[in-house]
């Protein structure tokens, strides 16, 4: 458009400039010619009290509080789409399944997208699974372990020979966590411990273990920690040793970060 | 996406359907079957893209599609008085309060014509976000809108005159709040 240019503004102008729909220096040149239209400028201005007064006709309601009826809906809305979010997240609707029916569906139910890509990365796929024990038997307020800490002898036992080594429990007692008890699980490659921990306030943690999957080489991936913050729970893990961990806990990562530390300083041989 | 992202739409939403049906009742009843219909449909919405847009959109589609079953009962109903219909708002015209006036011409606005205007107007949305929304091109919503802001300043006019000519005032109407 030539700014200079004298030809009469069209209604379509008109409209693009009330709603501002132009660019700045389109608007400048427009504005320019409306100075030298009195016809169009009148336009203008009916159409400007016109938009005003359709602003204001319905103001109140931006600021009335919502019917109880509609936080309902939106609450359940929002929940629909976290729940979607968390089942595309995990691999589609396998990972929901095994979340609501337990681990045991993982190992075979998991499909889609994410679980191929999980499956190309064997350590991710280790933490995912630590992640999902962590979110189904964390909550769990009746039966969190199978095996309390009250028999933590027997329970060490029991996990070392199902484990295929001997296990050390780590004791989290100045970091404020006291031993919760453990389970066993069902992984990729053999049996998984998962021990959980709590602290005064009733936050847990759970340290999920078991042989390090196939194809990743202790030494190589070394024992260097690294942070999952992307699952339904945060966590660190590594791999040392033929084994591999996973500490999982709604912390923050500093937390998070010592808490792993001292596992390792605890399990190391 | 969280619940606060979501409740902080519903305002627009609401004040959006007010202006579309005239009558607050409805108009909640609108949004809250937006709202249900989300849920059953959140996977058309990809995550990142605009929540305000898609819920519009959803609203749209659910109006139309409520309009058009309310078309159809009405015509089983009472096949020969369809024309009635379109004169139906056209009640006497009573300047008892200018919003109230400006709400029925409002209602008096081809259907199409008053969701461009509104769209455009309330929510300050691009022509061509108004086209994705409402499934036209968008020199359709341009037309439209067009044809609104015209009609709709002559409707007001026409309801300003005859006051001005008899100075009377009808008994007060109800209200809808």
């Amino acid at each position: 458009m030539d700014p200079r240019s004298d030809h009469p503004v069209s209604e379509d102008e008109l409209h693009a400039l009330l709603d501002g729909q132009l660019q700045a220096g389109q608007r400048a040149a427009l504005e320019a010619r409306l100075a030298r239209d009195p016809a169009a400028s009148a336009t203008l201005q009916a159409w400007q009290r016109q938009q005003a007064a359709l602003r204001a006709l319905h103001q109140a309601v931006l600021q009335e509080p919502l019917p109880a009826s509609l936080l309902a809906a939106a609450g359940q809305a929002a929940q629909a789409r976290q729940q979607l979010q968390q089942w595309w997240r995990w691999g589609g609707l396998a990972a929901g399944l095994a979340l609501a029916f337990g681990l045991g569906w993982l190992t075979h139910g998991a499909s889609g997208p994410g679980a191929t890509l999980a499956r190309a990365q064997p350590v991710r796929e280790f933490v995912h699974q630590a992640a999902l024990a962590h979110a189904v038997y964390a909550p769990e307020v009746r039966h969190p372990v199978e095996v309390g800490s009250a028999q933590e002898e027997h329970l060490v036992q029991w996990l070392s020979k199902r484990l295929g080594r001997p296990l050390k429990v780590p004791k989290l007692a100045e970091q404020g966590f006291e031993l919760v008890g453990g389970r066993l699980l069902p992984g990729d490659d053999g049996a998984r411990a998962q021990f959980m921990y709590q602290d005064a306030r009733g936050v847990r943690i759970t340290l999920y273990l078991g042989s390090a999957p196939t194809g990743v080489h202790a030494d190589k991936a070394g024992t260097e920690f690294r942070y999952a913050g992307d699952g339904p729970v945060p966590g660190f893990y590594w791999v040392d040793g033929g084994f591999a961990y996973a500490l999982s806990g709604t912390l923050t990562r500093p937390q998070l970060l010592q808490l792993a530390q001292a596992v390792y300083h605890q399990l190391e041989p | 996406m969280d619940r606060q992202a979501l409740l902080e739409q519903i305002p627009g939403l609401r004040r959006y359907a007010r202006a579309l049906t005239g009558d607050a009742w409805t108009a909640d009843d609108l949004v809250q079957d937006t709202l249900e219909r989300a849920c059953a449909k959140w996977r058309l919405w990809r995550v990142g893209s605009d929540l305000r847009a898609w819920l519009f959109t959803v609203m749209h589609n659910l109006h139309v599609s409520q309009l058009r079953q309310t078309a159809r009962q009405g015509e089983l109903a009472r096949p020969l008085e369809l024309g009635e219909l379109a004169q139906e708002p056209a009640a006497p015209a009573a300047p008892v309060d200018g919003s109230i006036d400006l709400q029925r011409c409002l209602l008096r606005l081809p259907e199409e014509q008053r969701v461009a205007l509104l769209l455009v107007t309330l929510e300050d949305l691009s022509y061509a976000e108004v086209a994705r929304i409402t499934g036209v091109p968008v020199g359709t919503v341009m037309s439209r809108l067009s044809r609104a802001r015209s009609r709709l300043q002559e409707l007001m006019e026409a309801t300003a005159a005859p006051a001005r000519a008899d100075g009377q005032q009808t008994p007060a109407l109800r209200r809808l709040k």
